[in-house]
């Protein structure tokens, strides 16, 4: 009786202060080290963003959290238990706490999209009804922002952006409490990102969550972020938020952010700042004015 | 705190409330979500007062109850409220499957497709001929722009890499026909024909057809593979942007290193099958193995040879075409380049056998018989 029990509860969500883990992490392919000695703390409820030139190992690096690239070294902890060396039954447990969106989205070809959604559920709930699960499935796609016809389209009916959001309906299926996001905004034409920034950030403050987030978007990481790790010489040289990291004295970081497309990302975010103080629309001049400089060399 | 998701019913002056308490989470309204749901009795409040931790799932579970039964939703937590707010306005009826017809029409509508499919598909076939030939005309024309290289890289793969595979095939099926024709032939007391039994079939059909059946799973089947994912990948797309034909690098290349090599390995394979058959006459007729070799020289009569050496090019140009068009038909996912690689090998191989039966007549009447 006992253990029917404790089948028939959930896991309780996780209440310590870092969700993840990663002590001492090395990962190597032959000859080639891709991390060494890499220390990351990923703190609830937070979205961390993750940024490093192309080639530091930033898909290694996630692909390491969920367990699909066994580490050569070190220790990955998430919800305080290890995930290296985990049985298999423990990382089960695990699994259904966590929700994966992939660079491509990554949905199974031969499903349509309400169908993707309830893969995970059956999977991990076959107790839940046929009607309920349909239920989950159908608003979980809205919830993702999907019009309601795409529930039965088949990912090679969608477009870039769509596939996003029905691999983003998908890592959401079991009401994850950590979401991991590659690149979810590569890809996609700025109104598109924007509103896939805006979508993370109301799911990650309405569901609670906690997002490790890969990108090369500074809009995104100006935007939405509130720590952001940088990935650099094999290992994580700073965590911190935007403003603290750009008085960092790595060229690296310099290069990075204020660069010509940092600074543009920079000052788009500052406008967006003054509109909201304002509470009124900058005068076109203005907003002209305050473009222009970085931006000029951008579209250059 | 209570480990199950529970529900109670109070009734009171005010009409029913209905009482959730425990964790409403995904892993947890599986058990309750039918008695829910099947409640008839009228409701008038929704109490989340003694719910430990809801997710949508049990947002979603209260939600519809409530609108369901006109009731509203009293002591949400904070978080409740949130995702009660994010769930307003989500419901939808639209069908999870992909829309089918009734199977009355579905039936119909699938022999149709065939045959519409049969009409594109010939006509596919002939003009992917036809753009072939073009392009082999041109290659005549400018015989610079022949990719030497790729030529040889297929041919290495198409015939020297198969080599081992084919040989040890052949091998084995010489034994086998030398030891099963010996059983027969002996009751006759003519076991010397296993000679003539081994040497005549193998040369003109076995070893060609057995190596375009192999040849065709081998190399037809990567074929399809290859181009289709590069298909997939938009690879051939920028060939053509670039100005490259893909008929020109990647089709002609692998069709002549097909068209090539099956005689080679046919004839290498007949050889190997009556390698296994001297074997076998060595080992159990008495036969020695050198006589048995020099025996084939004056049995089998050299049209044999002929009769092989012309049907493996025509049997190799079919393997590398089914190959080479179901490839480059792949379109939308990687499931369309498993079933074209699937259809290159079923097709080549029926094609094979059917244009082996032509040729067996034809050769007859011509009197190579």
């Amino acid at each position: 009786m006992g253990e029917e029990r404790d089948t028939a509860t959930g896991p309780q969500r996780f209440r310590g202060d870092y969700p993840i883990v990663v002590e001492g992490l090395e990962n190597r392919f032959g000859d080639h080290v891709v991390h060494q000695d890499l220390d990351l703390k990923v703190r609830r409820g937070e979205i961390l963003g993750v940024v490093g030139g192309s080639g530091t190992g930033k898909s290694v690096l996630m692909r390491s959290i969920i367990g699909l690239q066994p580490p050569s070294a070190g220790d990955v902890q998430v919800f305080g238990k290890s995930i290296i060396d985990a049985e298999p039954d423990e990382a089960i447990g695990v699994r259904d706490r966590w929700g994966v969106l992939f660079q491509g989205g990554a949905l199974f070809s031969t499903l349509t999209v309400g169908e993707n959604v309830e893969v995970p559920l059956k999977q991990f709930y076959p107790d839940i009804s046929d009607e309920l699960r349909h239920e989950i499935a159908r608003y979980k796609v809205l919830l993702s922002g999907l019009p309601e016809d795409a529930v039965n389209k088949f990912p090679s009916e969608l477009s870039g952006g769509m596939k996003k959001r029905a691999g983003l309906a998908r890592a959401l299926a079991l009401d994850p409490e950590l979401l991991f996001l590659d690149e979810p905004t590569a890809g996609l034409d700025p109104i598109g990102a924007a509103a896939f920034d805006n979508l993370t950030r109301e799911l990650k403050e309405t569901l609670g969550l906690t997002v490790f987030l890969i990108t090369h978007d500074l809009d995104t990481l100006h935007e939405i972020c509130d720590r952001v790790a940088v990935l650099a010489d094999k290992r994580v040289i700073a965590v911190d938020t935007v403003p603290k990291l750009m008085e960092l004295d790595h060229p690296w970081i310099q290069e990075y952010f204020n660069g010509p497309r940092g600074r543009a990302a920079l000052t788009a975010q500052a406008l967006d700042e003054l509109r909201k103080h304002m509470d009124m629309p900058v005068a076109a001049h203005a907003v002209k004015a305050l473009d222009k400089p970085p931006a000029g060399k951008d579209k250059a | 705190m209570t480990r199950l998701a529970e529900y109670e019913l109070q009734r009171g002056d005010g009409g029913t409330v209905l009482a959730l308490s425990g964790p409403y989470l995904v892993s947890t309204v599986g058990a309750i979500d039918d008695d829910l749901r099947d409640m008839e009795e009228p409701l008038s409040r929704v109490d989340l007062s003694d719910v430990s931790e809801i997710d949508t799932v049990g947002a979603w579970l209260a939600c519809s109850l409530a609108s369901s039964h006109g009731a509203e939703i009293t002591g949400a937590s904070e978080r409740a409220q949130r995702l009660l707010g994010a769930l307003t306005g989500m419901d939808s009826e639209q069908e999870l499957a992909a829309p089918r017809l009734p199977v009355w029409k579905r039936v119909p509508e699938a022999m149709g497709e065939k045959v519409f499919n049969a009409r594109t598909g010939a006509t596919g076939v002939v003009s992917f001929l036809g753009a072939l030939l073009i392009s082999a005309g041109t290659l005549i024309r400018h015989p610079r722009r022949f990719r030497m290289v790729a030529l040889v890289h297929q041919v290495e793969l198409v015939g020297v890499s198969a080599l081992p595979i084919i040989g040890l095939m052949s091998f084995l099926i010489g034994i086998v026909i030398a030891q099963q024709g010996a059983v027969q032939l002996a009751q006759f007391g003519a076991e010397t024909l296993t000679i003539n039994l081994v040497g005549r079939i193998t040369l003109r059909e076995l070893g060609v057809l057995m190596t375009a059946i192999m040849v065709a799973g081998r190399s037809g089947s990567a074929f399809a593979a290859q181009l289709g994912t590069m298909k997939l990948t938009e690879e051939v797309d920028a060939m053509r942007t670039i100005g490259i034909s893909p008929m020109e690098a990647l089709v002609i290349p692998r069709i002549l290193a097909a068209v090539l090599m099956m005689p080679l390995l046919g004839f290498y394979a007949s050889c190997l099958a009556i390698i296994g058959g001297a074997v076998v006459g060595d080992l159990m007729l008495g036969i020695p193995f050198w006589t048995f070799l020099s025996r084939i020289q004056e049995v089998v009569p050299t049209y044999d040879v002929w009769v092989g050496l012309i049907k493996a090019p025509v049997f190799g140009l079919i393997v590398g075409l089914a190959g080479c068009y179901n490839g480059m038909q792949v379109k939308g996912n990687s499931e369309e380049v498993g079933r074209r690689t699937t259809l290159s090998v079923v097709a080549a191989i029926f094609a094979v056998i059917v244009l082996d039966a032509f040729f067996a007549v034809f050769f007859t009447e011509l009197g190579w018989g």
